[in-house]
């Protein structure tokens, strides 16, 4: 069976400078994948070549054994459902209004939700925990607060693969957990996640593989405790660190303090 | 809450489309000889005195309906751009487009004659010249983004600055007799009000918004940003480009025969959103109506004010409009809606 997302040989160069080098990249039906990375190495860029928002130079993209390119943008919403960094929202558009906004795909041009829709929107924001915000105009809400209306939003897309690109930044260790957890649920009942992060630990503990990005090419992809090992990490992260076994039998990264930063 | 319904959207078209008609026959009603609404009506129903027909159909009629079509497309033009640049403080007179159409304008009134141009070219060159000024701008904005309103004003600032010194530039060369004509013109004016100008500009507001109307959703889901809007299933290139001819054909015809009329596209969007919320299925309609209206009764006191002497049009929408804008900016930044 082929994987839900495959990326082969994609490289792509922006403003002159390489920012994929040849990204060779599966992600399973029902895994959840963790993208790491110093900054700059490519996590984003690759989270966009995986929404066609940019094309790569070479190697090509597929989702569910398509070619990316023969989709519409309207049939990749459908499939593909974004997380992105930051939202800012400048008018002041209410908490359900936003998450309704993830059912556009599923809608005519002139479509107005039906109340399904409107249900679909709703259990979104119940599963995330913020149904009390529903009222609120996301003008007024706290950075925490707008990432979870975003991730509900994703959710209201219904689409089989969640792309969320660093999801927590913004978040409180229980919402963090919270949201982490709500993932995995997903991947239990079937659909994929490629979950950008710089929290090693929690990387670990939820994702099935992870994948570690090193100036746009992928040092080392595999289970948490084959990626996870020092040399790796002083290759990606310019760092040195000893891994402990973590709660669960997952490789925990202790940052040694003296080392090269 | 309440959500947009097909119903709920029909009922407050409706209610705004009423309050279109009753400033219209407001406008009808008043001026030098006072007319009472039932006079106005029955006149406009094919009855009453020829008189009352006289001056009811063809000395205000043709007036009050060029401020309506004005009125929506300038409103139209403002909410358009406010949800293009991300930004609700953009309108079309604020960041120098309306000047880029005078300036295409005012070009053809000076050389026209000796090219060989007509009036009925003074809109199409309005309409050139708005898409360049829109060209322009977004290709300054679209650079970085989203500009922030800093940023965006002061754009604006040296669009206008470099739009009227043009102006004045192309006004000097024509000569001071037409030179003259082109300042009156500038401040923004409807006294020379004719129908066929009123029918052009009727075609340039429906091909606006027969744009415009079929993307209201998209516009939407373009206040996340650009790339969660193409990740939202929005072809956002082909959006933009539709919506900057839109724009460019809306602007381009109200300032060709009305001048510069400053200030509707900013106020009634920004009323609108106050009290409708910022839902574009509903804002464009409720905007190109709410503007209509907006012009119709500025026009109305403009001309009904002063006894026997005009004010022009566009000096009644800055007294009312700049006040009211910074009443509006200071609540908005009391939000935090406005980074």
């Amino acid at each position: 069976m082929s994987p839900a997302l495959e990326l082969r040989g994609v490289t792509l160069a922006l403003g002159g400078s390489p920012v994929l080098r040849g990204v060779d990249l599966a992600l399973g039906e029902g895994e959840i994948l963790g993208l790491l990375g110093r900054n700059g190495s490519g996590k984003t860029t690759l989270v966009r070549v995986a929404t066609r928002v940019l094309e790569p130079d070479a190697g090509e993209v597929r989702l569910g054994g398509r070619l990316l390119a023969s989709y519409t943008r309207r049939e990749l919403a459908r499939t593909l459902a974004v997380v992105p960094q930051e939202t800012s929202v400048p008018f002041a558009f209410r908490t359900l209004e936003v998450v309704l906004m993830g059912r556009a795909p599923h809608l005519g041009l002139l479509g107005f939700e039906s109340d399904r829709d409107i249900a679909r929107a709703m259990q979104a924001m119940e599963r995330v925990g913020i149904a009390h915000l529903a009222d609120r105009p996301v003008t007024v809400l706290s950075g925490g607060e707008r990432q979870l209306v975003v991730l509900a939003r994703a959710l209201a897309q219904d689409a089989s693969i969640l792309l969320l690109d660093e999801p927590t930044a913004f978040l409180d260790l229980r919402h963090r957990l919270a949201v982490l957890t709500l993932v995995r649920e997903l991947a239990r009942s079937g659909r994929s996640a490629i979950v950008v992060s710089h929290d090693l630990g929690l990387a670990a503990r939820f994702c099935d593989r992870l994948a570690l990005l090193c100036d746009g090419v992928v040092l080392a992809s595999g289970p948490p405790g084959e990626v996870l090992v020092p040399g790796a990490l002083r290759r990606a992260f310019g760092i040195d660190a000893d891994i402990v076994p973590g709660p669960g039998g997952a490789p925990l990264v202790v940052p040694r303090l003296e080392g090269p930063c | 809450m309440t959500l947009l319904t097909k119903r709920r959207l029909a009922v407050l078209v409706a209610g705004f489309a009423l309050l279109l008609s009753a400033s219209i026959v407001a406008g009808l009603a008043i001026g030098p000889s006072g007319l009472s609404p039932q006079r106005v009506i029955r006149a406009l129903a094919g009855g009453g005195s020829p008189a009352d027909a006289d001056i009811v159909l063809r000395v205000r009629l043709p007036r009050v309906v060029l401020a309506a079509l004005v009125g929506a497309s300038l409103s139209v033009a403002g909410v358009l751009f406010q949800a293009l640049l991300r930004n609700p403080l953009a309108d079309p007179y604020v960041l120098g487009v309306s000047g880029g159409a005078a300036l295409g304008a005012v070009a053809v009134m000076a050389f026209g004659a000796s090219l060989g141009l007509g009036y009925a070219f003074v809109a199409p060159a309005a309409f050139l010249g708005a898409l360049a000024a829109t060209i322009l701008l977004f290709g300054v904005a679209g650079a970085r983004g989203r500009l922030s309103s800093t940023s965006l004003l002061l754009t604006g600032v040296v669009f206008n600055a470099f739009a009227s010194a043009a102006i004045v530039f192309v006004a000097s060369l024509a000569g001071l007799a037409e030179g003259t004509s082109i300042f009156l013109w500038l401040i923004g004016n409807l006294s020379s009000a004719r129908t066929d100008e009123a029918l052009g500009v009727a075609v340039f507001l429906v091909a606006g918004l027969g744009c415009a109307v079929p993307l209201a959703r998209g516009l939407d889901l373009l206040a996340l940003g650009e790339e969660p809007a193409t990740q939202l299933g929005v072809d956002v290139p082909r959006m933009k480009r539709l919506l900057l001819l839109a724009t460019a054909l809306m602007v381009g015809a109200a300032v060709a025969v009305s001048g510069l009329v400053g200030f509707v596209g900013l106020i009634i969007p920004h009323l609108l959103r106050l009290v409708l919320g910022p839902g574009h299925r509903l804002l464009i309609p409720a905007g190109a109506l709410g503007g209509a209206a907006f012009l119709v009764l500025c026009d109305t006191v403009a001309r009904s004010l002063l006894d026997g002497r005009e004010l022009p049009v566009g000096a009644v929408t800055a007294l009312v409009g700049g006040p009211l804008f910074l009443v509006l900016l200071r609540r908005e930044q009391g939000g935090r809606g406005m980074r």
